[in-house]
């Protein structure tokens, strides 16, 4: 399809209680930056049940506008009643360009509607930009388990789509809510959701493990040794009150649930601060976690790969050093 | 249950190095697989198989002919039947284009083999690592979809997955006929049988050309067909510069650790 406007679109994931997850504010800078650029206006797209506190957030972040979408068939995500909405939201108003979060939900979604459009998705982004020569959105994104980067453009289709990796952008600073909110009703028929949620089972520790949404993260890995091996991770991960991660080895030896990995088959996240604690920083892990700030890497190999990414790295036992470090930060917290 | 897994053949990409003169992937001498998460979609195949044995299970890929190896793997792992669907003009192939001819060449395969009740893919290729040709899949067909599956159980034309979700497992039910896309379970996949392995280096695998796809509209395929260009490709960069720390006794380290990252204010 034409594009009707220059104007930038971000989806903004919205959480069961209606919440905005913080992928979708996250992209709200560089769709500041890309819809300047492109001249256009910055638009959240909001869909859900209850939606104020994600409309909120979107407004005190920089959007210029805020569509929203909201009825009880949005409470919980079901392809079918999402792509209904956000499709026809695209052919009224014809954005340019669109941001998704890469996310479990925004992955489903993104290739849904993309596809359904007949355009182009470019998937799980890294880096954004707005090419030079040609004025359309450079997409870069890591292929090959992250051994191989690439700028991808969709240059005549419309709208522009990625999906964009939790993490990599960072928020901007709240203002006052200055969006201008557009209400539209869009409902979806029971029968036109074809699939049904029957339960959610919970991980048996489940304390909720938010890696994408946490600001510090301790992660162990084969290292460990067992299970009993995660208790210094999880000492220093309480002192720091941060969220314990983990690497696929120490996953697939069942010493802690999946929902703890970070990687490529696991979580990708992005926070202020990431402890690898012996983990040996295997390709697949680093896709989840490089996008860190700050890496910390405790690990007895002076040569494992981890180091290589880490900002400090310790060379040394970590059932040593995870106890003193700990002692340090309770004594300083008092 | 008439099953058709979609397995796509990858570079082993743990194998992947990197040339340190050009600052390029080597991919010379790097074994080509079967996308281990093709693996695990067509093993959840073959748990429906093992509840109830008059599932069939087909395979079809997209690719050179050397992509005939991996469905030969395949056949002795567990599918009863394999095709390749190959042609010049499906080359360069983006995700909605690749989707496309997948969806094209299921309609046909499903005049000879009967109409499939669900299409189950990988969650993604470890190549392209997109996840996004199982559910355009799903959308060229119309077919509702469920995507991260970790295992699979049919009955009373439905199709019940344990979805991976934030919080946890979701049970989801799915109207048949569907896609499903899967991630890695807690299990590893079943090895193939010597006597399996033997049949599947005998097997005919037919190969299937644009030619055989009546309604296919190449304006729609290969490198002109996509929407998405590759405008580069590069290395990417190591962060490096990094503190190294080794003090006398682990102790020390944890002390020196902590000083640096509260001076720098990090904690
Ligand atoms: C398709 C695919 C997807 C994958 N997805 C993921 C993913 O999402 N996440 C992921 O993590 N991996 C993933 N992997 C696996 C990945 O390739 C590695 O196998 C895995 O990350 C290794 O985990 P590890 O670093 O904990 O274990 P190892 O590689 O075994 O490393 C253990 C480290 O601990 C150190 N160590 C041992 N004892 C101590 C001690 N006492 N003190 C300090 N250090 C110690 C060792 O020196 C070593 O470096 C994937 C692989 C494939 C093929
Ligand atoms: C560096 C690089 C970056 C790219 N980035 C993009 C991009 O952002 N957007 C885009 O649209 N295209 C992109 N492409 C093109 C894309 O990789 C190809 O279209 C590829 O053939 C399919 O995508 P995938 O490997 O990511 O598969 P995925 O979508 O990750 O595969 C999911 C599942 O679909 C099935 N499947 C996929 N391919 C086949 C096949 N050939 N035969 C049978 N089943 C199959 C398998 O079950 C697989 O597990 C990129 C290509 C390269 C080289």
């Amino acid at each position: 399809m034409e594009a009707k406007t220059k104007d930038l679109w971000v989806f903004v994931e919205t959480n069961g209680d209606g919440s905005a997850k913080n992928v979708g504010i996250e992209l709200l800078t560089p769709g500041r930056m890309m819809a300047d650029k492109q001249g256009g206006a910055l638009v959240a797209i909001v869909i859900g049940d209850h939606v104020s506190a994600a409309v909120e957030a979107a407004s005190t972040h920089g959007a210029d506008q805020v569509i929203v979408v909201e009825g009880a068939e949005y409470g919980h995500y079901s392809t079918d009643a999402y792509a209904i909405a956000l499709c026809a939201l695209v052919e009224k108003y014809g954005p340019t360009s669109m941001l998704i979060g890469a996310t479990n939900n925004g992955r489903d979604l993104g290739p849904r509607v993309s596809c359904r459009l007949r355009t182009g998705l470019t998937a799980d982004c890294t880096a954004l930009d707005i090419d030079e020569e040609s004025g359309n959105v450079a997409w870069t994104r890591p292929a090959f388990g992250g051994n191989l980067m690439a700028t991808i453009l969709c240059p005549d289709h419309r709208p522009q789509i990625g999906t964009v990796r939790p993490g990599v952008f960072k928020k901007c600073e709240e203002t006052a809510a200055k969006a201008q909110v557009i209400r539209e009703d869009i409902h979806v028929e029971e029968k036109d959701i074809r699939t049904k949620v029957i339960e959610l089972l919970r991980d048996m520790d489940e304390e909720n493990v938010d890696l994408e949404g946490a600001e510090i993260i301790v992660s162990g890995g084969r290292g460990v040794g067992g299970p009993e091996g995660f208790e210094p991770v999880r000492a220093l991960a309480k002192a720091l009150g941060a969220t314990v991660g983990a690497s696929r080895a120490a996953v697939d030896s069942g010493w802690i649930s999946h929902a703890h990995q970070v990687g490529q088959t696991g979580k990708t996240v992005g926070p202020k601060l990431y402890i690898a604690c012996g983990i040996s920083g295997a390709i697949q892990h680093l896709a989840g976690m490089s996008g860190s700030d700050v890496i910390v890497a405790i690990n007895k190999d002076p040569d494992a790969p981890i180091f290589d990414v880490a900002d400090y790295g310790v060379v040394g036992n970590l059932f040593e050093v995870l106890p003193v470090l700990t002692e340090e930060i309770q004594k300083a917290r008092g | 249950m008439n099953i058709l897994v979609c397995i796509k053949q990858v570079p082993d990409t743990t194998e992947i190095k990197i040339d340190p003169v050009k600052n390029t992937l080597i991919r010379e001498g790097v074994p080509s697989i079967v996308n281990p998460f093709d693996g695990y979609a067509l093993e959840a195949a073959a748990r429906i198989k093992d509840k109830d044995p008059n599932t069939r299970i087909v395979v079809l890929s997209m690719g050179p002919e050397q992509a005939k190896a991996a469905l030969k793997e395949c056949l002795a792992i567990a599918a009863d039947k394999a095709y390749l669907v190959s042609d010049r003009a499906f080359g360069g192939s983006d995700t909605l284009a690749t989707s496309y001819i997948i969806s094209e060449t299921i309609k046909k395969v499903e005049e000879l083999e009967g109409k499939f009740d669900a299409i189950f893919c990988g969650k993604q290729a470890i190549d392209g690592d997109t996840a996004q040709v199982g559910p355009e899949i799903a959308e060229h067909l119309d077919y509702p979809q469920v995507t991260y599956g970790l295992e699979a159980a049919a009955g009373d034309g439905r199709i019940r997955v344990n979805k991976e979700v934030e919080e946890g497992v979701e049970v989801v039910e799915v109207q048949t006929p569907c896609v499903v896309t899967f991630t890695k379970p807690a299990w590893d996949p079943r090895y193939p049988t010597i006597k399996r392995k033997m049949a599947a280096n005998r097997a005919d695998i037919p190969t299937l050309t644009a030619a055989d796809l009546p309604t296919i509209d190449l304006a729609h395929a290969g490198l002109k067909g996509s929407p998405t260009k590759v405008k580069k490709t590069f290395v990417p960069q190591k962060k490096t510069g990094g503190v190294k720390i080794k003090e006398e006794t682990a102790a020390d380290s944890a002390v020196k650790l902590f000083q640096l990252l509260s001076d720098a204010s990090v904690i």
